[in-house]
């Protein structure tokens, strides 16, 4: 199991899995320590939302933190006010979902000063080599010096997360191994962990080091 | 790499378009296909291309009658309201007979309504786009991969006849995820159009694109060519997939994502020993009249199941010529019907009538 720090920030290319990874990471996390929140961040995308999972998170005991607006009609580009307990509460541990690309990280530079300053922090970049605008180590890396240039936080690790939807198996994990060390070696930053659906991570037993599985998965029609 | 890319349906839109040869697009923001602008504002400037934010709707539709009149592939997308807007330039590019392909991912309505799924610009773009006599070619996908293949379909039909194709999806359909396979789209270059206002080079005559006659007899004229043109679309390319009706007795009638949430409803039923099938008229105009025609030769019911209070429920009407009944089975504001619901509706209507 992974070790968290106080504040574990999820950022990435729009549509890398971020979310899915965040929700699953809030999980984990609550079973180490009683005091655990996931916050939603997006300003972007008013879908696919950490609210989309809230009555799983909130029987669990975990707290959301996620615009009151998320889900709804209102396409606002709303921050909740209780983002602030992230940093500030210090015996609470967060897993934060940031918005896509640099434009959703922008979001998230409210908070840089204090993540920063703490320096209990683990700033994570998803990566997917299955989308469309991050194929190669290049394009990912790109897309990774702009969302740092606009949260002004620098990555500390890489999140594995390449997937094709259902279509999926064992073999286009393993097959993208490949594509995470040369994001890894370009950037120097280590593969904190490989991200994979729940009955694809039993396969990746002793191939793939620190297989991290997803259990809850939303389905599509 | 893989062959296979995970993609929204918006994004698949957009690169297809650019596979399609399309440098050229035009926009406004509005939830839900704005990834469509982010991905073209991204990519056209890596291939040469143009990607434009305009300042609204009415100056991106207008945008795209200038690139159409000089000869070029050419696109814009919306949503719902966006594409009210574009009404105007809809008709104008139509009296004009220019090609375009126009993207709606529908929203609920009316008005500014909601951002969730809606399938109620059905008669907008099958019936009235703007003023005047004219047709769009309307496609509807039903998955990614097709989001992919009916633009770059949408781009050729338009060429072919001097047309706008639009190309009809759903705030679902743009948004979600899925596999896509985007080396196997095959594209046929745009035709010579010896029309195009792109330069006489001094040999030739001026070109003029334009939409205003001043002869009414001649107008008259315009308008009956183009009709002829139109009865060609309708003999040659209308497109649909059936779906378990050879032995049916019940007929659905659905597009775009009530397709497939009703193509799940269809299995259950036939699990529970039900005859149903599935008619998923892929371009809504021109309308599939044949296989409803035929089917309601042997089926005792259709349900037209619509993310709109009840739009191609006429047409469904119109082509089994309501031989037998025809039932809605919807929801509607953004709402999304369940399969149960669906199937529900197929028990129903299997009893006659009676749960």
């Amino acid at each position: 199991m992974k070790e968290y720090k106080h504040i574990t920030l999820l950022c990435g290319h729009y549509g890398s899995g971020k979310t899915n990874v965040a929700v699953n990471m809030a999980f984990e996390l609550k079973k180490q320590y009683e005091n655990t929140a996931i916050a939603d961040l997006d300003i972007v995308n008013p879908y696919f939302r950490t609210r989309d999972s809230e009555k799983d998170l909130a029987e669990a005991g975990i707290r959301v933190i996620c615009s009151k607006y998320a889900g709804t009609n209102l396409d606002a580009p709303a921050l909740p006010p209780e983002m602030y307990s992230i940093t500030e509460m210090k015996d609470m541990k967060s897993i934060v979902d940031v918005g896509g690309d640099d434009r959703g990280a922008l979001a998230l530079g409210r908070l840089s000063a204090a993540i920063v300053a703490e320096g209990d922090y683990e700033m994570l970049m998803v990566i997917n080599c299955h989308r469309p605008l991050t194929r190669d180590a290049e394009s990912t890396l790109e897309v990774m010096r702009e969302i740092e240039a606009a949260c002004r936080i620098p990555f500390t690790g890489l999140v594995n997360n390449s997937n094709i939807g259902r279509e999926t198996t064992a073999e286009t994990v393993l097959d993208s191994a490949e594509y995470a060390e040369e994001v890894s070696r370009l950037s120097g930053l280590p593969v904190v962990m490989t991200s994979v659906r729940e009955d694809i991570a039993v396969e990746l037993c002793g191939k793939v080091n620190n297989v991290f599985p997803l259990k809850l998965q939303k389905s599509i029609v | 790499m893989a062959d296979k890319v995970l993609m929204k349906g918006n994004e698949a839109i957009a690169e297809a378009a650019i596979i399609a040869g399309c440098r050229h697009y035009f926009g406004y923001p509005i939830t839900p296909q704005t990834e469509i602008a982010a991905y073209m504002a991204k990519r056209m400037p890596k291939i040469g291309g143009c990607f434009l934010q305009a300042e609204s709707e009415i100056a991106a539709i207008n945008m795209v009658y200038g690139v159409a009149s000089a000869g070029l592939r050419v696109m814009t997308s919306s949503s719902s309201p966006g594409i009210s807007l574009k009404g105007e330039g809809l008709s104008y590019l139509a009296g004009s007979d220019l090609p375009s392909l126009v993207v709606n991912v529908q929203r609920g309505g009316p008005g500014l309504g909601g951002i969730q799924p809606s399938q109620s610009d059905y008669f907008q773009a099958t019936r009235a786009g703007g003023h005047g006599d004219f047709r769009m070619i309307v496609l509807a996908p039903a998955s990614v991969q097709e989001m992919a293949e009916l633009t770059v379909k949408g781009f050729e039909l338009a060429d072919k006849y001097r047309m706008t194709s639009m190309l009809l999806a759903d705030g679902t359909m743009g948004q979600m995820m899925e596999p896509v396979e985007l080396a196997s789209l095959k594209v046929n270059a745009a035709p010579e159009k010896p029309w195009a206002t792109n330069g006489t080079k001094m040999q030739r005559a001026h070109n003029i694109t334009n939409s205003l006659s001043l002869v009414p007899e001649e107008l008259e004229q315009l308008n009956f060519a183009r009709y002829e043109r139109y009865a060609e679309i309708e003999a040659n390319e209308t497109m649909y997939e059936e779906y378990l009706m050879d032995d049916a007795d019940i007929c659905i009638a659905a597009f775009g994502i009530a397709a497939r949430v009703s193509r799940n409803a269809v299995d259950e039923a036939r699990r529970q020993g039900i005859k149903v099938g599935m008619i998923r008229p892929i371009t809504l105009w021109p309308f599939p009249t044949a296989p409803f025609k035929a089917a309601a030769d042997h089926v005792k019911s259709f349900i037209s199941v619509e993310l709109s209070m009840g739009q191609m429920i006429e047409d469904v009407k119109l082509a089994s010529e309501c031989r037998v009944p025809v039932t809605l089975c919807n929801r509607a504001g953004g709402m999304i019907p369940t399969p149960e619901q669906v199937l529900d509706a197929i028990v129903k209507a299997n009893n006659g009538g009676e749960r």
